[in-house]
């Protein structure tokens, strides 16, 4: 205990130097801004910005790097709710209940709690890494192949259960979504699959492409058809701060989302992905009236909000105490930091102290200069729905270009975003919902590539599922919740549920 | 379309041919990584391109396009307009081991490409689970032989480094493992250090703190001398395995056609930056063979390309494994 309040000391002695409290606020500021730019995502942002860390000892350029990676978390969700674009797979979630709440001239109070239940989330998630990283690290090391495939089957349950309408199709555009992951070169032969020839394709569907068109193209399109209807959303913004009665509503769903988030964070694998995910459909299963989901209900941002930040962070920690990168973005701080000159591994602690609680600490100083940037902000983005539409979508448009551009500097990844706009628009004038289909895709690439390792390492074996206890204890957690779902007498009331 | 805007601009760089040529660089260069940003090539090449763009007085912008083991940004460049202002950082993948794996590359890594340099070679090492039960790599060799495919080599996906490398260890060692693919180093070595597989090979540069800090155990280096970053791994010919002699190397090239001065000059900026303290200083960190003077001409960089393709190839074949 002494030695970790020595060792958070040291942190916030480093990170409160003014050039660090300098370097985080312009990391913070840069990330919030890509965040709300529909597209342009911390990945693209973060390998542009490397040259410009040379400059800089390593502390402040990762102190930075890593303000522009949570700050984009805290933007993203701005665009999700403004006008309904998830820009990353973790803001996929709060598109469904914080677009509504803006539809019902809550803008305000949806971007409110989304702020307030980001920085409890960090606040939280800074002290579980310093107090928690290391033996927490242990734990994450018990999921081989085959426990992250039976989680991804427990994700696939939730979407089952997340879905709105009807059943049928939610299953159907599950399984659309797991068969559109399976596009590009097969993992173990190397064989080119569903790709028709195509070049572009060799390396699957990537996620921005997919997400921007369905969603983000999509519904640009679906607006053109009737401009009158959204009309009335402009006029009114409401309140910037949440009520007392819509705080009181929100901060068991915080606090749920931001435990469930942490853990998921942890795990090495982009098990981040889920956290969002599971704090919905957690909210969902315990609210007294889910009938209010996919309506605006402010549990179902303010939960995955929480929880999407939470594991954001806590994906700092298998970064930082073994060195292994979980995510693309975990990858491209490996790299910054290499750069430096420190390679990530396991003795970054004891080598580097300064630098490893210097950005622990910077974390919870960055989590406060967000919360400070975005409430007042909140007033400017919500403005941002009074641009007139002909200008809006247009400019819109071109974000969504320039970031899908960035990605991979593709020309076809664009053009590969206007198709799946018109097929989303196809999709949303049938009634299908395009969330189950995201879920579906970013579940599918992991799920797959899990099975086939864990069966290779089984020799072939499917009771490998079973027999490791870990993964037998997830499928089981899955089997119930699909029981619950579907059994009979509990089946009325979800169709009460999920029929609009 | 696309060839015709090709052949204008290829025009227009004639028809400016000797102005263009003296002022060159006159714009930035943009240098192609044809692997994501953050990866031990895109690190090995910002660090090049940072001096290199001191002594050149124009910025060399680096533009990951990764895909396709790296062919795609290899593909890009061999196609782009040869005036100097688009090269790009090949590696022992993308220029010796792709024309094997894919058999409908675009591009010939012995003819498209004027060689412009070597940069650096990541030493590959032979790395297995800390509980695994051998104390050198002759007794590695022995039991992974006993033990046929019972044992599990995984790798970084098809065509990657740590996959052809394994490949020619398994060649010549006479090992037949089971083969388990991850998208990435990343994902390969969490599960090397939880246990879940038996031994990788791999690029110092991801490797070396895991061996410092005790996760994982390394049984040799495949070059002719130690490396300073870990003195006390032997190299494979103190360790018996002599044969196995295998790096990463990262080097530069532009397109066919591109003006001799042009590349010297680029050659030139190239060697200054390897003879500069501190970038030396900054690549031998990551681990990083640099090479000698000898080696750091054009000519040794387009020799080298052959032997390299020549290598690879029946390695490759002989696997039987196919990118794309």
């Amino acid at each position: 205990m002494e030695q970790l309040i020595d060792n958070l000391a040291l942190g916030f002695g480093t990170a409160l130097s003014l050039k660090n409290l300098a370097l985080c606020f312009l990391g913070c500021m840069v990330g919030t801004l890509i965040g709300v730019l529909p597209g342009v995502g911390p990945i693209a942002t973060i390998a542009m910005l490397l040259p410009i860390t040379f400059g800089i000892d390593p502390t402040g350029a990762l102190i930075m790097l890593a303000g522009i990676y949570y700050g984009a978390q805290y933007g993203g969700s701005t665009t999700a709710i403004l006008v309904n674009i998830p820009g990353e797979a973790t803001s996929v979630v709060t598109v469904l209940d914080g677009h509504q709440m803006a539809r019902q001239g809550r803008a305000g109070v949806a971007l409110g709690i989304a702020a307030i239940g980001s920085f409890i989330a960090g606040c939280v998630a800074t002290v579980v890494i310093a107090a928690l990283g290391e033996p927490l690290t242990k734990l994450a090391m018990l999921f081989g192949p085959a426990e992250y495939f039976s989680l991804m089957v427990m994700g696939l349950v939730f979407a089952v259960v997340l879905a709105r309408g009807s059943l049928p199709k939610a299953i159907a555009m599950i399984v659309l979504g797991l068969l559109l992951s399976t596009v590009g070169t097969d993992l173990e032969t190397g064989q080119e699959r569903l790709t028709f020839g195509v070049a572009e394709l060799s390396d699957g569907v990537d996620f921005a492409v997919l997400a921007m068109g369905i969603f983000g193209f999509a519904e640009i399109i679906r607006n053109l058809e009737n401009p009158e209807a959204r009309d009335v959303v402009r006029g009114k913004i409401g309140p910037l701060l949440p009520s007392w009665a819509d705080f009181k509503q929100s901060i068991a769903p915080i606090a749920r989302g931001t435990g469930l988030g942490a853990i998921l964070g942890i795990l090495p694998g982009n098990g981040a992905v889920l956290g969002p995910f599971a704090s919905y459909t957690l909210e969902k299963k315990i609210a007294k009236d889910p009938s209010r989901f996919g309506r605006g209900a402010i549990e179902g941002v303010a939960g995955p909000e929480a929880a999407n930040n939470a594991g954001a962070q806590t994906a700092f920690i298998p970064l930082l105490t073994l060195g292994i990168p979980p995510n693309a973005v975990m990858a491209l701080m490996v790299g910054a930091m290499t750069i430096h000159g420190i390679i990530p591994g396991p003795q970054v602690v004891t080598k580097n102290p300064q630098l490893f609680w210097g950005m622990i600490a910077s974390m919870w100083i960055g989590n406060l200069m967000l919360l400070i940037i975005n409430l007042p902000l909140v007033g400017l983005w919500v403005r941002l729905l009074k641009v007139p539409y002909s200008l809006l979508y247009p400019a819109i448009l071109l974000f969504c270009c320039i970031g899908i551009y960035s990605i991979n500097n593709s020309t076809s990844d664009v053009l590969f975003t206007a198709f799946f706009g018109l097929v989303g628009y196809a999709l949303i004038k049938f009634g299908y919902e395009p969330a189950p289909l995201l879920l579906g895709f970013v579940l599918g690439k992991l799920m797959e590539e899990k099975l086939r390792q864990a069966l290779i390492l089984s020799r072939g074996s499917f009771m490998t599922f079973v027999e490791r206890p870990v993964s037998a204890g997830l499928l089981l957690v899955a089997a119930v919740m699909l029981a619950i779902a579907l059994l009979p007498s509990i089946r009325k009331s979800r169709d009460e549920v999920f029929t609009e | 379309m696309r060839t015709i805007l090709t052949a204008l601009s290829v025009a227009a760089a004639f028809a400016a041919g000797p102005a263009m040529a003296q002022a060159y660089p006159n714009k930035p260069i943009t240098m192609i990584v044809p692997f994501a940003a953050g990866g031990p090539t895109d690190v090995i090449a910002r660090i090049a391109a940072d001096n290199m763009s001191k002594t050149l007085g124009q910025q060399i912008v680096i533009e990951n396009v990764a895909g396709a083991g790296g062919t795609t940004g290899s593909t890009r460049t061999a196609q782009s307009v040869p005036d100097g202002y688009t090269i790009m950082m090949g590696h022992m993948g993308t220029h010796g081991a792709a024309p094997a794996l894919y058999p409908n590359l675009k591009y010939d890594p012995t003819k498209d490409f004027e060689p412009i340099g070597m940069v650096a070679g990541t030493p590959i090492l032979i790395v297995a689970k800390k509980t695994f039960p051998a104390k050198d790599l002759k007794e590695f060799l022995a039991k992974a032989k006993a033990d046929g495919d019972k044992i599990n080599e995984a790798h970084a996906g098809i065509g990657s480094v740590s996959h052809t490398t394994c490949l020619l260890l398994n060649a010549q060692a006479g090992l037949k493992p089971t083969q388990v693919p991850y998208k990435g180093t990343g994902p390969a070595l969490n599960d090397l250090v939880s246990g879940q597989v038996d031994f990788m090979c791999d690029q110092i540069v991801n490797l070396v703190e895991q061996i410092k800090g005790g996760n994982i155990k390394a049984y040799a280096i495949a070059t002719p001398e130690r490396s300073p970053a870990l003195p006390d791994v032997p190299t494979t010919k103190e360790a018996g395995l002599p044969e196995y002699q295998v790096s990463a190397w990262n080097a530069m090239f532009a397109p066919k056609g591109t003006p001799k001065d042009i590349t010297a000059k680029l050659n030139d900026a190239l060697q200054k930056a390897l003879a500069d303290e501190n970038t030396r200083k900054r690549l031998l960190e990551l681990g990083a063979v640099l090479p000698d003077k000898a080696g750091q001409t054009q000519d040794a960089l387009g020799t080298f390309v052959g032997q390299e393709v020549a290598r690879w190839t029946p390695v490759i074949k002989a696997s039987g494994a196919v990118g794309q």
